[in-house]
């Protein structure tokens, strides 16, 4: 088998050895610059982590405190209620949003310079999920540590909370992937942000997140069974209300539906992706 | 003296949308010179860089660099050249080291090799000062010579620049044409695109003029203008009713190509500068004609383009401080 291995510093290596370790290389590299940017940034950053709980935590849950009816959320407080709708949401903007740095960079003629170099084409996308997820976790848990301090304590405990990161990471890959496809496609950021601002408000107000589809017009309630949004909130909310009989099958029914919806969005994104890279 | 060939072009094209971008397109690079794409915008000169750094597919024809294809073998292509897009293709977030260190594992590079070659690319575009600062903070020339500094990091054979001077000012453009000479006299082979004419001139040894996604001329400055035929004697005659006369005088003399009749005097293209200029002063002397202004010059390579496109490069240039 030597005759398939290389050399470097007189050490023999395995080709997949080096594959692995070349490609760890990348993505590394490329994960770390997005955090840089992120940290210098400091505003940017500050808000991004504090506005999901600041507004819509905060200020929404406790100003439908007295207008929202218990018996139709079903929930000993709003805040408790809204708490998984504003988790998915988070979810929901940072997915939709983390094409956009990518969309700069193909702009600027970044993205170029990163593709004339000897990487796989897929190190600069694995490195914007790997930053989006983490990301989006530790918002998730910021918020859980905030409504917890509104008195709002998940039923199933840290295990409850780590599937509640595992089903933010479902449907964040989906939605990311959407992103990048669209920061590949569009021809100006224009347009981007345009699709973005029209895709992201009606996806929260048709789905389970504010209020739950018992409670909504016919009509609203029949599209947001459709919503990938109402299957994450639905499998999320029994997990920090209710306990895990409830939320078992959920969870489980969740897990299917953003494995579909995951594989769709990466199909277009990989196409999307090879039309604009080649 | 048969060069050995860095690039060789061959019949290639490229249509985007139904419009022909590139038009068969053949030319060689040798190793070790500098090789300029002059055209105005537009004419296929990026899309031909594109190309070969392996950003583009050809929709015919092929690039082969150091004999790789630009196409099928586009990773070890990557690995043997370095790119320098034009300016802004930088993170104003990261300072100039992390740019390099950035790319410095994008090449794959050990730590050891990158902890050397980073603070001597620093030293020699002279950045070591500015190197812990966010690029934002950079001039456009400093800029410029971070975006060079990271083409050079995976130590090229083959350096691509893309308009490298656009947009700069005037020291900052001389120092990054002294870079360029650096790198081709280190034995670097240079392939950039320009637009401006001085620049191709004084910094390309060969140059191929791109317009309409085709080669209306190539080799080098000298031997383009040389090619184009004669030198340009022009002169400015004080009484504008005499122009005719010594016009008809100076037609028959030697070393004379052809004579062009301007409003206020006349274009004359000639052979020997040594043989023509004193026999058209003494025809001159001779009709008792008055000369205002003379002037002499060797064909300029704002000349060749004209010749060769029927336009003149400058309709097309873009504005330098509108970056």
């Amino acid at each position: 088998m030597t005759s398939r291995r290389k050399t470097i510093n007189n050490e023999y290596w395995d080709p997949t050895e080096i594959f692995m370790k070349e490609y760890w290389q990348e993505i590394r590299a490329l994960t770390m610059r997005w955090i840089r940017r992120l940290s210098r940034e400091k505003f940017s950053m500050l808000f991004t982590l504090v506005q999901p709980m600041l507004f819509w935590l905060i200020f929404f849950g406790n100003l439908f405190q007295r207008a929202a009816d218990m018996q139709v959320t079903q929930a000993s407080s709003y805040i408790s209620f809204l708490t998984a709708g504003v988790v998915v949401m988070t979810v929901l903007n940072n997915g939709l949003a983390g094409g956009v740095d990518l969309l700069f960079d193909k702009e600027n003629g970044f993205l170029e310079r990163l593709m004339s170099t000897p990487i796989h084409r897929s190190s600069v996308i694995l490195s914007r999920f790997i930053f989006v997820m983490t990301l989006t976790s530790m918002q998730v848990l910021v918020i859980l540590a905030v409504a917890w301090l509104f008195g709002v304590q998940p039923v199933t405990g840290l295990l409850g909370v780590a599937t509640i990161l595992f089903i933010g990471m479902l449907f964040g890959v989906g939605l990311t992937a959407i992103s990048m496809a669209m920061a590949f496609s569009v021809k100006s950021h224009g347009d981007f942000f345009s699709v973005l601002g029209f895709l992201s408000l009606p996806m929260i107000f048709l789905s389970s997140a504010l209020v739950p589809l018992s409670a909504m017009p016919g009509w609203m309630g029949f599209l947001a069974q459709f919503n990938p949004m109402t299957w994450a909130i639905d499998a999320v909310r029994p997990l920090i209300l209710q306990g895990w009989t409830e939320a078992l099958p959920h969870v489980g029914m969740v897990i299917v539906v953003m494995v579909m919806f995951d594989a769709l969005c990466l199909y277009g994104g990989a196409r999307a992706f090879r039309r604009a890279i080649g | 003296m048969s060069r050995a060939v860095a690039i060789e072009v061959s019949h290639l094209g490229k249509t985007y949308d139904k419009i022909q971008a590139v038009d068969d397109l053949s030319f060689q690079v040798f190793t070790g010179e500098i090789f300029g794409l002059l055209g105005p915008n537009g004419a296929g000169k990026s899309t031909t860089l594109r190309i070969l750094i392996t950003l583009l597919h050809p929709t015919s024809g092929s690039a082969k660099i150091f004999g790789l294809d630009s196409v099928k073998d586009a990773d070890r292509v990557r690995q043997t050249i370095g790119y320098v897009p034009q300016e802004r293709a930088i993170d104003r977030f990261l300072t100039g080291r992390e740019h390099l260190e950035l790319l410095a594992d994008l090449y794959h590079l050990s730590s050891e090799a990158a902890s050397t070659r980073i603070p001597h690319l620093l030293k020699l575009v002279e950045l070591e000062q500015h190197a812990d600062r966010p690029a934002k903070t950079y001039s456009g020339g400093m800029k410029r010579k971070l975006d060079i500094a990271c083409g050079l990091l995976p130590d090229p054979k083959i350096l691509f620049l893309d308009e490298p001077t656009l947009g700069l000012d005037v020291q900052s453009r001389l120092r990054i044409w002294d870079h360029v000479r650096d790198m081709r006299d280190r034995g670097i082979t240079v392939v950039m695109t320009t637009n401006y004419l001085d620049e191709a001139d004084r910094l390309c040894d060969r140059i191929a003029i791109i317009d309409s996604g085709r080669i209306k001329a190539l080799g080098s400055p000298t031997e383009l203008k040389v090619g184009l035929g004669g030198d340009v004697v022009s002169l400015t005659v004080g009484e504008h009713d005499r122009v005719d006369a010594l016009a008809a005088a100076v037609k028959n003399l030697p070393a004379i190509r052809a004579v062009m009749i301007k409003p206020n005097g006349l274009d004359i293209r000639v052979d020997s500068p040594e043989k023509a200029l004193p026999a058209i002063l003494e025809a001159a002397n001779r009709l008792t004609c008055q000369l205002e202004f003379i002037d002499y010059h060797r064909p300029r390579l704002d000349d060749v383009f004209i010749a060769h496109t029927g336009r003149s490069i400058k309709d097309d240039q873009p504005k330098e401080d509108d970056q």
